[in-house]
């Protein structure tokens, strides 16, 4: 499709909106690659969180409290919560980017979903600080 | 320009340039490919494992008030209704994992020819069950 055929659309962008090469969203590769690195970082994370719950499943409160007493476990649970709570919000917002029509909604949707996702992680954060102390 | 509908599919190089651009597959007619449905179940594992993290967000705030309302939690998961959520959380999870995985091999520029994507799609849902499998052992084997 070259410019010189009959259907062709004009766009008016300046030499320096080109090279920052930023279009609508006014952001480049920073969501996708913090996409990539919290995933990397959540393989040994989920790996050791799933099966050590799983190597205590039925335990009662008191075996629990006392596995997040350990510095080491509660570190990896900060990080754990940290990375799995942004990971979510990340992906959340390629959804609602994708599926919710209209700038408006579009915006209170994501608002609402941020809110929800950092308010929950830091509820858990401050149960494994609770634990920890 | 051979019909109208080309018009929809125009994109604007870096340079300016207009260009045509591959269109979206109309889901109604595009044959469904293994490659298709292991995209959209990804999508759809991690919008259940969002959902999944409530759970987590429960199971760590009960434990932090006390062991009547941890054993409240711990109740609901070993009840038929949790054990139900539990193996769908436990299967989107490591389905989520795996195909991670795939992604990050792909972003790194390995295993996305047609070949080796429609292999690399069949492993994942062989480790998906294995991991899936292996989870409920030893879960199974700690609570009973």
């Amino acid at each position: 499709m070259a410019p010189k055929d009959k259907l062709s659309i004009t766009v008016r962008q300046s030499e320096l909106g080109r090279v920052k090469g930023l279009g609508a969203a006014r952001s480049g590769v920073h969501h996708w690659w913090m996409e990539r690195v919290t995933s990397v970082a959540l393989i040994p994370l989920t790996l050791w969180f799933v099966f050590s719950v799983l190597g205590m499943a039925g335990h009662p409160q008191p075996d629990i409290a006392h596995w997040v007493s350990h510095p080491l476990v509660a570190v990896l649970l900060v990080a754990l919560i940290v990375t799995s709570f942004h990971h979510t919000q990340l992906g959340l917002q390629v959804v609602i980017d994708d599926y919710i029509h209209g700038e408006g909604t579009r915006l209170i949707v994501l608002l609402v979903m941020k809110a929800a996702v950092v308010l929950l992680g830091l509820a858990a954060l401050l149960a494994v600080v609770k634990l920890a102390i | 320009m051979a019909d109208v509908r080309d018009a929809l599919i125009i994109g604007k190089r870096s340079d300016g340039k207009l260009v045509q651009r591959p269109l979206s597959p109309h889901l109604q007619i595009y044959k469904p490919q293994i490659s298709t449905a292991t995209s959209i179940f990804h999508r759809i594992t991690g919008c259940a494992l969002a959902v999944g993290l409530l759970l987590m967000v429960w199971w760590l705030v009960a434990a932090a008030t006390g062991p009547r309302a941890f054993a409240s939690a711990q109740g609901f998961v070993g009840s038929p209704i949790g054990l139900i959520l539990m193996f769908g959380w436990t299967l989107a999870l490591w389905y989520h994992f795996c195909n991670g995985i795939r992604h990050l091999f792909w972003d790194a520029g390995f295993g996305f020819d047609v070949k080796t994507s429609h292999r690399n799609a069949f492993a994942v849902l062989v480790a998906t069950v294995v991991l899936t499998v292996l989870s409920w052992v030893v879960g199974l084997a700690v609570w009973l």
